[in-house]
């Protein structure tokens, strides 16, 4: 089997599984700087996947990329710990305030940079969102196959993959060929743990910007300069040639109406059937009491 | 907080004891491997955030994974099958968890693949381990054996099994104890013969109560010299267990530490290389990997007392009788905080006592490099002094003390402590070997007592006695008075100058000792850390009265008391 070259699509996000009472503003909104940042849950899973097959295939290279405000450079931090080979961080103010498609658009710019590449992988959805929309648009993007809801990668040979998804109802084996793009559940392995001496050789890997911003001392200047490994690529908007309009806010057509705080008062619920009776039904309902349109 | 490292300041603390710049320094060689491995450290802050943030990974497996399989490891345990001992599975979990993040060799220099950490970090995830799981810390604590091939071994032994350890997470054994020969190791009689032929030892004999036996390499305790019958016919092997020799006849059926593999090993014929030089078994090579496994064994006690108190401390916060959770009845905030109190003191020996093997040992290192100045010479000879009776005082306290500790856990629990139902049973049960392996506590009082009788405990309590600032000065009187009883009934004892009696009175005298040193270790620690102010204050008066009662014993028992307790006259075999 050949080497593959994948990439981790990976998101920082606040820890909303430890929230606590300040975690929302008045006006409804996400009050960021009260909540601690994490790896997200499910790009952890796929970052095991990654090194799982890394450590099947010798010579398989883990590349992660994230997007996000310079204190997302822990994310290609972490990578690094538990066994990336690599970082990329994608940041810049102007791709603040991205939704879904603006998202994917910046990615799928950068993975273009980092191109050609195997597979992808990402988590199924960010626990900040929820949306589970980000992966399935950047396969859609780039125009290759998705496979959603990965549990376990079983083959592989230098043409195609075989992997099993998890479903509400069972299991589905699929395979594509490459590259392909795949989106990880939270059903699958946990990530490996830290390894010990990753974390004391990686342990100051700093963006440009984070060496420029911060207090750094002189040590880690010089550091950086001796081990070039330690600093972390760091694209804007123009290193991966994006277009003004389809990043940040301008390239989110997401408006956020309102954000209420709801607590269910009842734990009824009902089953409903695919057929399309059942279905018009349910879009019937869902517009009589304003939950779409 | 699931990381036994964050949930644990005291740990931070300890790290920063003054002494570890002086070990670092040593270990490091001033930091000459930060230009040749890219995880070197390349100064102190370095190297200290290094081993913070390396046993942040062990807390977070301890906690996660270790302390997770604990209860199913206890009742599955191992078994044997075609002849190979198969671990309960949480067992190789926990080991593979360990290994993966690139635990194993944790002390070894790194041109064979180590950390080269010092013994203090080493110390304090052995400790975080057998919180997690006391028998689980015995297969983690057996990488000593590395150690022991790294001090005495020949450099193509070294390069052959060291680089294993860290890359291919081996483990090993010590094996030591046969039927006949247990505390008494001088009466090993497994045979060390060597064959001419194939120019190789053969081992042949049979080995028992051995911990993880089945291991990928042993150290082996053999008679190479025939027709002797001590301790200078004894030398040391390794044995790979690639040679399919050794014969797993059995595995014991224990009281705790179940997920363990205690085995009955028989060896036939089975190849082995000589470690060191002949007859220096025992008295040189197993001397000191018993001193390092009895401070694993005052590491594992001290992590058996946090994780017994803890356990207390949760039920007493969340049971209710009598219309109150009982944490607030005096009879068990009584106990609660003397729980408390004495694993701050056992914790400030434990480390205390790690400084000072440490910087012996990292002197023995650099020793074999270069030849050391006259003050380095000085310092070695005075650490070593202090560690050979520093090592058993902590053995002996804190493995008696996380008895005590674990037994009032359960009491807290009451009658639900008795049932299955709570992980105290299972460290009440796990904390009872720890007084008894590795030398029992008598022996640990054999040992010990050199401190007593020299005057070396008597001398750092001194030097600790110029280290109190005055505004301690409450405290350090009431430790002068507990230094005069001792002196005082030390000299009642010596006068009498009688070996039994001696020996009849060495725990009491060790235990006095020990009570004055971790006394003034929590002074000291709350001139650092104003959060051990409590624990100096009530361990203080607490262990004044008991020294006092042991001093009265002492002084009301004369020589001829001796009489009335012998039982019997000895026959010797």
């Amino acid at each position: 089997m050949r080497p593959l070259r994948i990439i981790v699509l990976a998101k920082q996000v606040p820890d909303t599984r430890n929230v606590g009472t300040d975690a929302m503003k008045p006006d409804g909104t996400v009050n960021r700087g009260k909540l601690p940042t994490i790896f997200n849950p499910d790009d952890l899973h796929a970052l095991e996947l990654a090194l799982n097959i890394k450590d099947r295939i010798p010579g398989t290279e883990v590349i992660v990329l994230t997007m996000g405000p310079q204190r997302a450079a822990d994310i290609i931090r972490e990578g690094y710990y538990r066994g990336a080979d690599k970082g990329i961080m994608i940041s810049d103010r102007r791709f603040g305030g991205a939704d879904t498609l603006a998202t994917s658009y910046t990615l799928v710019k950068g993975i273009k940079k980092l191109a050609p590449f195997d597979l992808i992988l990402g988590g199924r959805q960010a626990i900040d969102g929820d949306t589970a929309q980000v992966g399935p648009q950047c396969a859609e993007k780039l125009n290759i196959p998705q496979v959603t809801y990965v549990e376990e990668v079983i083959s592989f040979t230098d043409n195609q993959i075989i992997a099993k998804r998890r479903l509400e109802k069972g299991v589905e084996t699929v395979s594509s060929a490459f590259p392909c793009l795949m989106t990880v559940h939270e059903s699958s392995p946990v990530c490996r743990s830290r390894i010990a001496k990753r974390v004391m050789k990686y342990k100051y890997a700093r963006t440009k910007t984070e060496l420029k911003s911060r207090s750094t001392d002189e040590n880690l200047l010089l550091l950086h300069d001796k081990r070039p490994y330690l600093t972390i690529p760091e694209w804007g908007v123009e290193d991966i040639d994006a277009e003004m309009s389809k990043i940040g806010l301008a390239g989110s057509p997401t408006k956020v109406k309102s954000v209420e705080s709801i607590v269910l008062t009842s734990d009824e619920s009902k089953v409903l059937s695919d057929s399309d009776t059942d279905i018009e039904m349910m879009i019937k309902e869902l517009i009589e009491n304003h939950t779409i349109g | 907080m699931d990381n036994f490292f964050k949930d644990t300041p005291d740990f931070k603390f300890h790290l920063e004891n003054p002494i570890v710049e002086k070990i670092i320094k040593l270990k490091e060689r001033n930091f000459i491997e930060s230009e040749s491995y890219d995880y070197a450290p390349i100064n102190h802050e370095d190297a200290i955030d290094s081993y913070e943030k390396v046993l942040n990974i062990v807390g977070d497996i301890c906690a996660k994974t270790i302390s997770a399989n604990a209860e199913s490891v206890d009742i599955e345990g191992p078994k044997i099958k075609n002849n190979e001992v198969v671990y309960a599975k949480g067992t190789s979990e926990n080991y593979n968890a360990l290994h993966k993040a690139g635990l194993i060799g944790m002390s070894l220099p790194r041109k064979y693949g180590g950390l080269n950490f010092p013994l203090l970090p080493y110390v304090i995830a052995g400790e975080m381990i057998a919180r997690a799981d006391a028998g689980f810390a015995n297969i983690w604590g057996l990488q000593d054996c590395a150690e022991t091939i790294h001090e005495f071994g020949s450099e193509e032994q070294k390069d052959k099994y060291l680089p294993r350890f860290n890359r291919d997470g081996i483990t090993a054994a010590m094996v030591l104890t046969e039927p006949d020969a247990g505390s008494d190791l001088q009466a090993v009689k497994l045979t060390a013969t060597f064959d001419e032929k194939e120019n190789v030892w053969k081992l042949n004999g049979v080995k028992r109560f051995i911990t993880n036996g089945d291991a990928d390499i042993a150290l082996v305790l053999a008679r190479s010299e025939e027709n002797t019958a001590d301790a200078r016919g004894l030398s040391m092997y390794i044995y790979d267990r690639k040679h399919r020799a050794v014969e797993v006849r059995h595995l014991e059926k224990k009281l705790g530490i179940k997920g363990s593999p205690t085995c009955e090993l028989v060896f036939k014929d089975a190849p082995a290389e000589l470690v060191g030089n002949e007859r220096f078994g025992l008295i040189k090579y197993v001397m000191a990997l018993m001193n390092s496994a009895r401070l694993g064994v005052g590491a594992q006690s001290v992590g058996i007392a946090d994780a017994a108190y803890r356990e207390a401390l949760k039920y007493a916060e969340e049971r209710a009788q009598f219309g109150k959770e009982i944490i607030n009845f005096p009879a068990v905030y009584e106990m609660l905080t003397n729980m408390k109190v004495r694993l701050d003191a056992l914790r400030s020996l434990l480390y205390e006592t790690t400084g000072f093997v440490d910087i012996s040992k990292v002197y023995e290192e650099v020793k074999r490099e270069r030849s050391l100045a006259k003050e380095e010479r000085m310092e070695m000879k005075k650490y070593l002094r202090l560690a050979g009776v520093f090592t058993p005082l902590i053995k002996l306290v804190a493995s008696e003390a996380s008895n005590t500790i674990a037994y009032d856990s359960l009491q807290i629990h009451g009658g639900t402590g008795f049932m299955k139902d709570f992980p105290i049973e299972r460290i009440y049960r796990d904390a009872r070997i720890t007084s008894i392996y590795e030398g029992t506590t008598q022996l640990q009082a054999v040992a010990a007592i050199k401190g007593v009788t020299t005057g070396i405990f008597l001398d750092q309590i001194k030097q600790y006695d110029s280290e109190v600032l005055e505004e301690n000065d409450v405290l350090k009187y009431k430790l002068h008075a507990m230094t005069v009883l001792y002196e005082k009934i030390y000299k009642k004892v010596e006068l009498i100058d009688n070996t039994d009696y001696l020996d009849f009175h060495s725990r009491r005298l060790v235990e006095m000792a020990g009570n004055i040193i971790m006394g003034y270790l929590l002074i000291i620690n709350s001139q650092r850390d104003e959060s051990f102010k409590r624990s100096a204050k009530l361990f203080i008066n607490l262990v004044s009265s008991e020294n006092q009662e042991k001093y009265d014993y002492i002084n009301n028992f004369d020589l001829e008391d001796l009489e009335l307790y012998k039982l019997k006259e000895p026959k010797i075999s």
